[in-house]
């Protein structure tokens, strides 16, 4: 019987997929370590030790990102969890305008992020930018939403946000709509008001909704690159930088050793960040 | 009265998304109209003479019907990384759900990995230009396909488990082997998470501007979203042909999205809440 | 089990099927590879022989016109020669485009690059080959010749005219307000006050497209060489910096004072380079700190303005040291590793002839002094044009810096903004500046730092 386990499911059937993604994702990831250590034109390197690492933590143009990044991946995340769970409830709903609605919130997930980041970066244009007319319409003098140091990168990220909330929003709904029915009927039962449905049902049973929304977000808002990219090239000055970006940018200036080495922080950093993360709210679940 | 504060409050939703939502389609679609002066004002007004036609084929023959390239190259990439993902990965979904033993762990630990560290970029370069695929269209699509990988395992590994093994067992007492199991009784079976894994699939990789970017760079091999970023190039800002670029390659995930709207919600929820 | 071995097979055999054809169809979509050197072999001045060379240019509008000109006329001349054209974008994009090809081994035959600081970071002597014995160098001005130059050898040609760098303005509102070209920086704020209660913008911004934030800084190396000459060398060698020169950190002051004056338009950030310009055109600000390369764009987009706008050097604190900070124009390289150099050098000969200069001038007027001998510059160029020829004419001009050491940190273009916005002030965005070019230098691994 063993062998005829083994020959149904044999590991040649892994084989293919294996060899693309050791060749092309865990090798890098592995010689990444080294070349972060070296002076590379890609042709020839020389080993440098820990000097990359030491620029970039030292150069405050390079370490600005790890503040930036943390802020962005911690507000879209925060962010997308509260708004989602609203939206996940509203839209579960005895609402008429359901399939709609449900519709237009996810369609910016399917719009390349270029085009939104263009498309809202003129909109947030300080004096002709359709957002601020429509304050000035209303007497609100509208700030520079991409060139004030203090929100550039706040409205990038509710970029993110918009752009991302339907994704959000529809696991929430399946979370939601996945709980079964007898606790709402045994709340009904002892009298509870929607208040209490949606704090004593909706938000703890729809757990395992939240933890996947937080997880996806928070790792994807360390990443994150090409909106932020398309909006604001990291600037005004370095304000908006995020790791990825930095990396970019040393990868353009052609000091590859130097990019490797901030891949290598971003590496640590998502890791540090997200494996406690997800074992974290991975017990938790298994609590309930 | 109940009824009346329901209504008020529907509209005032259905208000809602269209102040945020519509908006900005809104105002890509009346600016892709206008020509270029008045497109650079930014106005949400409508286009005083428009010239949306003229603006299409502008785009459409700039820099040697770049666009065009763009499209083709952007499909085959999408199409042929989808093709392989989806084959490769219900292949290796099955075999993990399956088969569990001393190496499930580590397996499972490279997958998990692979959603969550970032590709190592210049590392990644070095080898495709090692093995003749730096700025090839074919190294781009091995990547799409490793990057994708993690994901679209473990959407196959989760759904396989709903699978249940008197399946196989009864292939097996049939006579049928391994390739012949999977091929001909297992994959008929994932057909709704394979649905799933190319609609999402494709968005992203369709969407994708980051790995071009890297892997394909130069004028010649251009995906959609290059064609984008090299519009907004340095020198000449024409928004209106901008606009019209961003409408026009809004135009497959807007059919994607009109086809198979209700599924990919329902396969998205059935998916990512599992996973 | 032997069967079962034969279907594993038969499985990796359809998955090798399966990339195959793959392989097949990227193949055909990476046009740029095949059929560059569809002469191989038919090198070694063959004229007879049919040689297609490649060319690697920028896709800004100006430089493929110019490109064109060059590779219409030279086909006519050398019918046995084809050339090819391939654009990149222009930018840190384009820098990266250049770098990875030639760390890939995959450059076109010729190709069109800045000269100065970016084309020592190409490892010209790995890369490109070396024209230091040309017969065409003896057409080209000496002082171009250094900014193309590695350890001695010179690997390019000029593709154009000069470049100055400083300040557009307005002259018609110079003529409203009776105002007077300054020589010193102290005319030059005194103007900006004047206009500035007009309720014009005195000083156009466009920081959007960050590259422009850096004209103040760079334009105002003549005054920073007439105070302290030894500074380029000082400044490669690292025994100077930005912040420790007291001539050199007066250029990100210039920057920071027309911030805190309240001199630039207020949406400076959101502004684009084109936008720029059409502020400088319709008058809605007086100075615009550019590159005279903007003049095509000028004439193509305004030409009804043109004539409307002049240019001055960006005048430094001593009226009698007056003088004007110049840009070298790209160069033509030849790849080192190309099978066709003789057609290659036949082109670049062709750019540096007085012919070529003349092609060149129908699709792009010049926008400085040409760099090859005997060549002249047409009657009917723009008046800012003109207004850039007594500089030339008396002798008072510089290269910029990056055009006499090879260091320059690429991040100046957002310090820059950060000191033209009044994020960080002067002494700040001078060190920051230091910092960067000793990151650039290290990476390049330049002796001494």
């Amino acid at each position: 019987m063993n062998s005829i386990f083994k020959r149904t499911y044999s590991y040649w059937f892994l084989l293919p997929a294996a060899i693309i993604y050791f060749i092309i994702f865990i090798l890098p990831t592995i010689m990444s370590f080294f070349f972060s250590m070296t002076r590379w034109t890609l042709s020839d390197w020389e080993f440098i030790g820990f000097e990359n690492f030491i620029t970039f933590f030292q150069e405050q143009s390079l370490s600005i990102g790890f503040k930036n990044t943390l802020i962005y991946a911690v507000v879209t995340c925060t962010l997308k969890v509260a708004l989602g769970l609203l939206l996940g409830v509203l839209l579960t709903s005895k609402i008429r305008t359901k399939s709609y609605l449900r519709s237009v919130i996810f369609f910016p997930t399917l719009v390349s992020t270029i085009a939104v980041g263009i498309a809202f970066s003129m909109m947030m244009h300080p004096t002709q930018g359709v957002i601020n007319t429509a304050l000035a319409a209303i007497g609100i003098d509208g700030p520079d939403w991409l060139g004030d140091t203090r929100i550039a990168l706040l409205s990038v990220a509710m970029v993110d946000v918009w752009k991302g909330l339907g994704f959000a929003t529809v696991i929430y709904i399946a979370g939601i709509l996945s709980i079964p029915a007898e606790y709402y009927e045994a709340l009904q039962i002892d009298g509870g008001n929607s208040w209490h449905k949606f704090w004593n049902i909706i938000v703890p049973l729809s757990r395992p909704a939240t933890n996947s929304v937080i997880i996806l977000a928070f790792i994807g808002g360390l990443r994150s690159f090409d909106l932020v990219w398309a909006m604001t090239k990291g600037g005004p000055g370095f304000t908006t930088d995020l790791i990825a970006s930095i990396i970019y940018k040393q990868y353009q200036g052609g000091f590859y050793g130097l990019a490797t080495a901030g891949n290598v922080i971003l590496f640590l950093v998502v890791t540090a960040l997200a494996f406690p993360l997800y074992t974290y709210l991975n017990r938790k679940e298994v609590d309930l | 009265m109940r009824k009346i504060r329901q209504w008020g409050f529907e509209i005032g939703a259905v208000l809602f998304t269209i102040v945020v939502f519509w908006i900005p389609f809104y105002f890509i679609l009346v600016n892709s109209g206008k020509d270029a002066k008045e497109s650079s004002l930014l106005t949400m007004s409508w286009a005083s003479n428009s010239q949306y036609w003229e603006n299409i084929k502008t785009v459409v023959v700039a820099r040697d019907f770049m666009l065009v390239r763009a499209f083709i190259n952007s499909t085959v990439l999408t199409v042929a990384s989808i093709a392989i993902l989806i084959v490769l990965c219900a292949m290796a979904g099955y075999v993990l759900q399956r088969r569990t033993g001393k190496l499930s762990p580590l397996f499972n630990f490279l997958i998990l990995a692979g959603l969550i560290i970032p590709p190592a970029i210049v590392p990644t370069i070095w080898v495709m230009d090692g093995l003749g695929l730096f700025k090839t269209l074919i190294g781009l699509i091995l990547i799409e396909v490793a990057l994708g990988f993690p994901f679209a395992v473990l959407l196959y590994k989760g759904f396989m488990s709903g699978i249940p093994r008197e399946v196989d067992e009864a292939a097996v007492i049939d006579g049928a082997g391994g390739i012949r199991l999977f091929f001909g009784i297992i994959l008929p079976l994932l057909q709704p998470v394979t649905a799933t894994i190319i609609v999402l699939s494709s968005v992203t990789i369709f969407n994708d501007f980051t790995n071009p970017l890297y892997f394909l760079p130069g004028s010649d091999n251009v995906t959609v979203q290059l064609t984008l970023y090299n519009f907004q190039s340095q020198y000449v800002t024409q928004y209106n042909l901008l606009f019209t670029n961003i409408l026009l390659i809004t135009i497959p995930p807007l059919l994607l999205f009109i086809i198979f709207n209700k599924r990919i919600v329902a396969g998205m929820t059935a998916g990512s809440v599992k996973g | 089990m032997k069967n079962m071995k034969l279907k594993s097979l038969a499985m990796t055999a359809t998955a090798l099927v399966l990339t195959g054809t793959l392989a097949a169809c990227g193949g055909s979509n990476s046009g740029s590879n095949s059929g560059t050197n569809t002469a191989e072999g038919g090198t070694g001045g063959n004229t007879e022989k049919k040689v297609t060379l490649s060319l690697l240019v920028d896709n800004t509008q100006d430089s493929v016109n110019l490109a064109n000109a060059y590779v219409d006329a030279f086909q006519k001349k050398y019918p046995n020669i084809t050339v090819e054209m391939e654009t990149r974008p222009g930018g840190g994009e384009g820098d990266n485009i250049v770098k990875t090809r030639l760390a890939t081994g995959d450059m076109t035959d010729v190709f069109f690059y800045n000269s100065g600081s970016l084309m020592q970071a190409l490892s010209p002597e790995k890369n490109m080959l070396d024209l230091t014995n040309e017969a065409f160098q003896s057409n080209i001005v000496d002082s171009f010749k250094p900014t193309v130059s590695f350890d001695g050898k010179v690997y390019g040609v000029p593709t154009s005219s000069t470049i100055a760098g400083g300040w557009f303005y307005n002259k018609k509102i110079y003529s409203e307000l009776g105002l007077k070209v300054p020589i010193t920086w102290d005319e030059l704020i005194a103007n900006n006050e004047k206009i500035k209660a007009s309720g014009i913008s005195p000083v156009i911004g466009s920081y959007k497209d960050s590259w422009t934030s850096q004209l103040v800084v760079l334009a105002d190396y003549y005054n920073v060489q007439a105070q302290v000459p030894s500074f380029a060398d000082d400044f490669t060698a690292h025994k100077a910096t930005f912040a420790g020169t007291p001539a050199a950190l007066r250029s990100f002051e210039k920057l920071q004072e027309l911030y805190d004056k309240g001199f630039m338009n207020k949406d400076m950030l959101a502004t684009t380079y084109d936008a720029g310009l059409k502020m400088l055109a319709d008058g809605k600000g007086a100075h615009y700190p550019m590159l005279s390369f903007a003049s095509p764009s000028l004439v193509q987009n305004f030409p009804d303005e043109i004539e409307n706008i002049g240019f001055f050097a960006q005048p430094g604190d001593d009226a009698s040291k007056n003088g004007l900070s110049v840009w070298m124009p790209g160069a033509g390289y030849i790849y080192k590793e190309t099978k066709n150099v003789e057609a290659a050098k036949q082109f670049l000969a062709f750019m540096a002839s007085v012919e070529g200069t003349q092609v060149a001038a129908t699709v792009s007027k010049p926008t400085g002094p040409y760099l090859i001998k005997d060549a002249k510059i047409p009657d009917d160029v723009p008046t800012l044009v003109k207004d850039m020829l007594p500089y030339f004419e008396s002798g008072k001009t510089a290269p910029a810096l990056e055009f006499v050491s090879p260091v320059k940190g690429p991040s100046l273009e957002q310090i820059t903004v950060e000191v033209g916005a009044g994020i960080k002030k002067a002494p700040e965005g001078a060190a920051a500046y230091d910092k960067d070019v000793e990151k650039q230098a290290k990476q390049l691994g330049l002796a001494g730092w």
